[in-house]
């Protein structure tokens, strides 16, 4: 809130209160004040955004840092005093048997399916909840929404004995079906809350014209609700990318386990060391932040359409 | 087809994940081209619809949480039925207690503070020059994981003695002032403060996007109207801003609130739940899989449902308002 | 927990030594020679052919420091034809229990506590095979007779001595000592004399580092300190009445050795050099801890031998050089009780080449290829083992106090005792005891309290 503003408080605007026709001159300046918001607050807007930024920063210039000056010397000093190694980011990806690179390639693995099946699936679940009579629909729906609640940790058990009794504990398929299981609930409520915001009359008219659901579903609704997906898709990969207590439950033989669960190896090892952590978390950072600044666009748009609209 | 369920190369792995896809892809268009058949029941498209979802829910969430509530009337090794001792345990303990207080705060602050700041941002950033790259950097830390994010922040809180170069820069900004250096993350119960601040830095940037978004949708006659009135800009935030935004506002709250009851990662990777830190998603873990206490980590469980509730009861009331409004 | 980090500290540097050993100080370590070659197959005859048959081993050892893990089986598969599938997973602890639960147990698991096979043996009275003949017989003729104690449920048993540590250690600078003319302790006494003769000599540094920080595991070190002094002030046979909760745990003997650890630990002449004041302690990672002594800033620091590997690179550790251990002295010369670690081999499948395994990791011949193929910070208790297999100089003193039939050795008590207090109760409040001041007698009764 800005507090530079000098007006004496007026009394309460009428909610019925019509605009009044404006003329050129008027429009033009509140034109100008909205693009114009004041300098103070611009400055302040950039100053909190680079403060936001230092703590990642620091890190980054970290490891880039010989280790022997990390442990005696802040990062700010390598300003002063520039040493630049690459020695760390060799140091992770050389360590041990199971290279970062085939991890990434683990992550990858995992995280293709695990955006995909949950989405596909939350979108007809979401379909059938707005556009589908049924008995008991609004507390099936209430349901699931309330479902989001489960805590993961308490279904670790019952679900790995369960996979264990089909035969498919150590192979990717626990990881995207466990991945899958906890996407939906959240997914189904918010892609409901775009679903509400198509028009009944574009539903209606197609049910008029004799098209039954999956009709409706892929020609009316889908091309309507790509930016929605979009957004779920990035948010559901930034999930997947980043999760690691299923990957490392479910995903716990090296050949499976993802960068998370190496990074996590990392930290408990060389619980101090940090040039071998900053630089292990900048390379399961990278993909991540590059796919949000890359895609941030049609995330940023796609998620309004259901959150503004609760 | 040995490889489907032991993958070694990457060849074989990316294989895997094709054929997962496909086999998707392949039983959900059968499933739906059938259902839509002319001579099928009515009912066989809601089930090629909900079918699959439903059944994965009953099997991956409603279980296990059956299973969970029932476990927490067990003993630690969950093989004798203890009654309410597991719960009378957690609310006398006094470590325990500290465990639910803290979790208070967390779910209190968290929410509350990220939305504020989320807000505050989005009007003050809204139409200045730089606006799109200084959202980008507020946002920037919901890309990176918890583990990243307890990762850089305790290299921010690190401490050494005042008289010994600092490597934390809070602490060196404590020395520049001319302060003693302080041990953020010891001592009660500014130290959970301190490991709250770090989600909040995480999840400011996801209430400034949806408000600041909000904001933006707000139609500009309103606004118009209350500038013409000669509204000032505080006023104008309380009885224009805030009202418009009330639906995205409570969305941000719910959805920040359940991200927060659950995360253990932040607690996990900075203190491990030491010096009074823990909360109830990180002493589940670790009295479920350190000490042994299944029992009690159930129960912690089952309390994190009972916190919920109120959330998601007054979810549905708003979610059946817009219902109402459609 | 604690061993998984503590192994993964230690073997971390295993890759770089095995090129390094050339320029190291040490004497007779012949370091890694390498595994492969001609491998002597007559000791392996008793196992029979096991050509294509598998064995899965999961232990909490992750990579990189599982190489020379897996590299001491190459004997093991070459002469039988066995192939051993090794898995290792930080989350071990809580996998294998959860593993054990849904019926996929590994063949064989490396569990680093007795306290857990007791667990399991409990909770899933039938999971465990016990040790097979050929493998307990070579407990018998190799070991020192409390590791088959240890491995042992109700006198069935279960765990089979692996690798082992030993804790009394108080690491120095034997430069720092010369240079100050300061003599090696033998005797509590002099210990203490010696302390404050530092406290004195050198104001701006403390005697002593510390540091108990260590993720979710934090308080271990500091429960280290309190056995250790248990051990010496009340003698061997209260160790263990106390471990296994003969006698209560705030028993006022117990309370004694606590006031013991206090007098170092919470002294603010003594501690915290370099690092802070005491509640410096609490936050500061136990394997930075003892780094101080490297810049003057302090001189001693209690810690086991595997902290071997937490020195930089490059640092000379040997008996006159950078740093060096000795041996945390008794309360007088001639007591010379030992605290030590290890992890036990554990077998869920009871087939031939299971057995046959778990009996060749108990062999003289895995005992020396494992030393050969490991770097510095690996000690078995093995007698069989050829001393001059282990590449540094703390090891070899190790193995010496391990495998000595005077010593009186007893493992780490809280991994003996039930998790809900050797990895509950015990760390959290000596950590409180550090961290806020705790009361020592509070403490005592808070973790007797807590007794399952």
């Amino acid at each position: 809130m800005t507090t530079t503003n000098p007006n004496p408080p007026v009394p309460a605007m009428k909610a019925d209160a019509k605009p009044k026709k404006l003329s050129k001159a008027e429009q033009r300046a509140i034109d100008a004040k909205n693009r114009l918001s004041s300098p103070w607050a611009t400055a302040a807007a950039i100053i909190i955004a680079v403060l936001w930024t230092i703590p990642t920063f620091g890190l980054f210039v970290t490891s880039f840092r010989p280790a022997a000056e990390i442990r005696t010397s802040g990062w700010w000093t390598f300003f002063a005093n520039p040493a630049i190694t690459t020695e760390n980011y060799v140091d992770v990806f050389t360590r041990g048997t199971n290279s970062f690179g085939s991890a990434f390639v683990n992550t990858v693995v995992i995280t293709l399916p695990a955006v995909m099946i949950p989405i596909t699936l939350a979108l007809l679940a979401a379909y059938a909840f707005a556009w589908m009579e049924f008995p008991g629909r609004n507390a099936l729906f209430v349901a699931v929404f309330a479902l989001q609640i489960v805590p993961i940790q308490i279904t670790l058990i019952p679900l790995l004995t369960q996979y264990n009794n089909w035969g498919i504990t150590g192979s990717f398929w626990p990881v995207w079906l466990s991945h899958t299981i906890f996407a939906l609930p959240l997914a189904i409520f918010m892609l409901h809350n775009f679903m509400m915001d198509i028009p009944r009359s574009l539903i209606e008219a197609a049910r008029v014209d004799g098209a039954g659901h999956v009709k409706i579903f892929f020609q009316v609704l889908f091309p309507l609700l790509v930016p929605a997906i979009a957004a779920f898709g990035i948010y559901q990969f930034l999930w997947v990318w980043n999760d690691l207590l299923v990957g490392l439950v479910f995903g716990s033989s090296p050949d499976v386990s993802p960068l998370t669960v190496r990074l996590a190896d990392l930290t408990g090892t060389r619980g101090s060391d940090w040039h071998i952590l900053s630089a292990g978390a900048f390379i399961a950072m990278v993909v991540p932040v590059a796919v949000f600044l890359g895609l941030q666009r049609y995330f940023v748009r796609g998620m309004l359409g259901g959150a503004v609209k609760g | 087809m040995d490889f489907l369920l032991g993958a070694d190369s990457s060849a074989q792995k990316l294989a895997v994940m094709v054929v997962a896809v496909l086999l998707f892809v392949v039983v959900m268009t059968a499933l739906l081209l059938v259902s839509e058949l002319p001579k099928m029941p009515r009912w066989l498209v809601i089930i090629a619809f909900l079918g699959p979802t439903v059944l994965l829910i009953l099997f991956g969430l409603v279980y296990p949480a059956i299973s969970t509530i029932l476990g927490s009337f067990k003993s630690g090794n969950q093989q004798e039925w203890v009654g309410i001792e597991n719960y009378t345990a957690v609310f006398t303990n006094p470590e325990l207690r500290t465990v639910l207080l803290n979790t208070a705060l967390w779910v209190v602050l968290v929410p509350l503070l990220s939305t504020v700041f989320g807000l505050i941002y989005a009007v003050i950033v809204d139409r200045s020059p730089f606006e799109k790259q200084a959202k980008a950097l507020i946002f920037l830390p919901m890309a990176i994981s918890m583990v990243g994010a307890g990762i850089i922040w305790k290299f921010v809180y690190d401490y050494k003695p005042t008289n010994r170069p600092q490597t934390g820069l809070m602490n060196q900004l404590l020395v520049w002032f001319g302060f003693e250096t302080q041990q953020f993350l010891l001592n009660w119960p500014s130290n959970t403060l301190f490991l709250i601040a770090v989600m909040v830095w995480i999840q400011s940037g996801f209430a400034m996007t949806i408000l600041s978004a909000a904001i933006k949708a707000i139609p500009d006659d309103i606004i118009e109207a209350a500038k013409l009135d000669g509204a000032s800009q505080l006023r104008m935030f309380a009885s224009v801003t805030v009202p418009s935004i009330r639906p995205a506002l409570v969305v941000v709250l719910t959805t920040i609130s359940m991200t927060t009851l659950k995360v253990f990662d932040i607690v996990y990777s900075m203190t491990g739940g030491n010096f009074r830190t823990s909360i109830v998603a990180n002493e589940f873990y670790i009295q479920s899989f350190r000490t042994g206490q299944r029992g009690i980590g159930a129960t912690l469980a089952v309390l994190l449902f009972v916190i919920i509730i109120p959330l998601v009861i007054y979810n549905i009331r708003q979610m059946k308002l817009s219902e109402e409004q459609r | 927990m604690r061993i998984p980090r503590r192994m993964g500290v230690v073997a971390a540097l295993a890759a770089t030594t095995l090129v390094l050993s050339a320029c190291g100080g040490d004497g007779g370590g012949d370091g890694g020679g390498d595994a492969g070659g001609d491998v002597d197959c007559a000791a392996f005859e008793q196992y029979g052919d096991l050509s294509g048959t598998q064995v899965s081993v999961y232990t909490s050892i992750v990579s990189p420091e599982d190489q020379p893990h897996i590299d001491s089986y190459i004997p093991f598969e070459e002469c039988t034809g066995a192939t051993v599938n090794y898995e290792g997973s930080r989350q071990f602890e809580a996998q294998l229990l959860v593993r054990i639960e849904a019926g996929n147990a590994p063949d064989v698991a490396y569990v680093p506590q007795p306290g857990l096979i007791e667990k399991i043996a409990t909770d899933f009275p039938d999971a465990m095979v016990p040790v097979g003949e050929a493998a307990e017989s070579n407990i018998d003729q190799y070991y020192n007779e409390a590791w088959k104690l240890y491995g042992s449920v109700d006198g069935t048993l279960y765990g089979a001595p692996l690798g082992a540590n030993a804790k009394s250690f108080v690491w120095y600078s034997p430069m720092a000592f010369a240079d100050n003319g300061y003599e090696i302790p033998e005797t509590w006494d002099e210990l203490l004399a010696l302390s404050d003769q530092i406290a004195a000599d050198h104001p701006d540094s403390k005697p002593w580092c510390a540091g108990i920080e260590s993720g979710d595991a934090t308080g271990w070190p500091a429960t280290d300190w309190i056995e250790d002094l248990v051990l010496r002030v009340a003698g061997p046979d209260v160790y263990d009445q106390w471990v296994t909760h003969e006698i209560p745990f705030n028993d006022p003997q117990i309370l004694e050795a606590m006031n013991l650890a206090d007098e170092i630990l919470r002294n603010d002449d003594y501690v915290n050099g370099g690092l802070g004041g005491v509640t410096s302690i609490a936050t500061t990672s136990f394997g930075d801890a003892g780094l101080p002594i490297l810049d003057g800033a302090c001189f001693m620091h209690r810690q086991a031998s595997f902290y071997q590997a937490n020195w930089p690179e490059g640092i000379d550790i040997s008996e006159n050089g950078e740093v060096f251990a000795f041996y945390l002295p008794g309360l007088t010369a001639d007591e010379k009780p030992l605290l030590g670690g290890g992890e036990f081999t554990v077998a869920f499948s009871d087939r031939p080449e299971v057995a046959a395994f778990q009996a060749y990791l108990t062999s003289p011949e895995w005992a020396n290829e494992k030393a050969k193929v490991s770097g510095p910070g690996w000690v078995t208790a093995n007698s069989e083992l050829d001393p001059a297999n282990l590449e540094s100089p703390i090891d070899q003193l190790a193995y010496e106090l391990l495998t000595d039939p005077n010593t009186i050795f007893r493992f780490d008590g809280s991994d003996l005792m039930p998790g809900a207090v050797g990895a509950g109760t015990f760390w959290s409040n000596m950590t409180q005891w550090i961290a806020e001041g705790k009361d020592s007698q509070a403490v005592l009764d808070d973790i007797e309290a807590s007794w399952p």
